[in-house]
């Protein structure tokens, strides 16, 4: 039993931020083919919807464990591509995330008024002109409190690639875990780095939220009480939030 | 490209082993997360603020770290502690305690969800506590939130192959340990892959029927 030593924070530390990176790089990949995805789904071509709901159920259908262990392993061996296990993991993290993302957009631009699209077209929009100029800007502050717990989701998800072998938080915890042979204190701290971690997402979240309503002329979100302030998941109705877990 | 049938052959009498156990650990796991769930969503509702903090705080813990990391937690710490459980064990009791928390946002909006006449009607009638929430308000309740916990239970499918890492052989730990002993990975973790595509994508159709069924 020791204590756990500078140098072992420091292992901690590297893994916490790589942790942030992963974060970071598969949210954004994530919302891209979210936007995609979601989009495509509303399309008026069948066969672009078709295509574009065939992905989100295959991705939404597998584990992201499975897809990782086969973007690592299965990949280099059928297609002999190897990918820098980070960029690989960002791949899959991704995609998956990215598929439960393109529901959120797809409720969200549904959501929008139909009468909003109908004035676009007596204006003589083009159909992207009413997407970036009136659909999105209205359904966009719906997408904020699911897109939330998402990324909260994406965060624990990033806790995958150490069974693959990227040195994030836990995969250097476990490292930190053999140097001491003692498991309590070292997987508390990074159960509270995560936690810390999502907390900070969240904040951050909120002050996008309160953004996106003010931009087009809403009220901000009630703050609540104290237990409000302390749940970090943003209450979304049913339908959209029973999908959107990993 | 190079695909070998011959490796799909050996690996199904595994596959059908995993596939075993992931539906064990599933249906264990869902029975923990429904019960302990309930619990939570009761005690967030308690009078006494003493119950009520401490359990949201809990819940919010659980529900926004990772259930890999909380695997780890259980089957290191626990023994630590003098508590020595099956990795099977370990496993369920993870995926059962990490998704309660879920269930218990699932259950406690379903509560919200009674209207309020129904608590006036079960109080105009007299109703003991405990029979207002027995026969009144939670099979109302549970029934709207049918189709949600069900979502909870496919999103639990697809974690399931996180209890590999504590050594469990599921789908996918039997078809880590294929590998590692024949060389031949591609073959097996393609069809696990294959395999939850074609669990989870009937189930989803199902809940959403169900879903039009029940919530009106």
């Amino acid at each position: 039993m020791n204590e756990i030593t500078a140098g072992l924070w420091g292992l901690l530390f590297d893994g916490l931020w790589i942790t942030v990176q992963l974060t970071v790089y598969s949210a954004a990949l994530a919302a891209v083919v979210a936007f995609v995805i979601g989009l495509a789904r509303t399309h008026r071509l069948w066969i672009v919807r078709f295509l574009s709901g065939a992905y989100f159920e295959i991705f939404r259908g597998t584990s992201a464990l499975i897809l990782m262990f086969w973007i690592f392993f299965v990949v280099p061996l059928l297609f002999g591509w190897q990918l820098v296990p980070m960029w690989a993991a960002v791949l899959a993290l991704g995609l998956t995330y990215g598929a439960y993302g393109s529901e959120v957009v797809r409720g969200s631009v549904a959501a929008v008024a139909p009468a909003q699209r109908e004035a676009g077209i007596a204006l003589s929009f083009t159909s992207a002109q009413q997407l970036r100029k009136i659909i999105l800007p209205q359904a966009w502050p719906e997408m904020v409190p699911p897109f939330n717990n998402l990324l909260i989701e994406l965060l624990k998800g990033t806790a995958l690639v150490s069974v693959v072998g990227v040195g994030d938080i836990t995969r250097e915890a476990n490292l930190v875990r053999n140097a001491t042979g003692d498991s309590a204190p070292v997987f508390t701290v990074i159960l509270v780095m995560y936690f810390v971690l999502a907390f900070v997402i969240t904040r951050g979240m909120r002050v996008v939220e309160r953004q996106a309503k003010a931009s087009i002329g809403q009220a901000p979100p009630k703050s609540g009480g104290i237990t409000a302030k302390l749940g970090l998941r943003q209450q979304v109705e049913t339908s959209q939030s029973a999908g959107g877990s990993s | 490209m190079k695909w070998d049938w011959s490796a799909v052959g050996d690996f199904m009498p595994k596959f059908w082993d995993g596939l075993l156990v992931t539906l064990q650990a599933l249906v264990l796991g869902s029975l923990i997360a429904f019960a302990l769930g309930l619990v939570w969503a009761l005690a967030q509702r308690s009078p006494l603020k003493a119950v009520r903090w401490p359990v949201s705080i809990v819940t919010e813990f659980i529900r926004n770290t990772p259930l890999l990391v909380q695997l780890f937690f259980l089957y290191y710490v626990l023994p630590e502690w003098g508590i020595t459980l099956s990795a099977m064990t370990t496993g369920v009791i993870g995926l059962g305690l990490h998704y309660s928390t879920y269930t218990a946002e699932v259950y406690r909006a379903g509560i919200d969800g009674v209207p309020v006449g129904q608590w006036e009607a079960a109080k105009a009638l007299s109703l003991p506590r405990a029979r207002t929430w027995t026969a009144v308000i939670l099979p109302q309740a549970i029934r709207r939130v049918v189709p949600a916990l069900g979502n909870y239970v496919v999103a639990m499918l697809k974690d399931s192959p996180m209890i590999m890492i504590i050594g469990v052989l599921e789908m996918l730990g039997e078809a880590r340990q294929f590998g590692s002993q024949t060389f031949q990975m591609a073959e097996p973790v393609t069809i696990v892959g294959i395999a939850f595509i074609l669990i989870a994508y009937p189930a989803s159709l199902l809940l959403r029927a169900l879903e039009r069924r029940l919530v009106r």
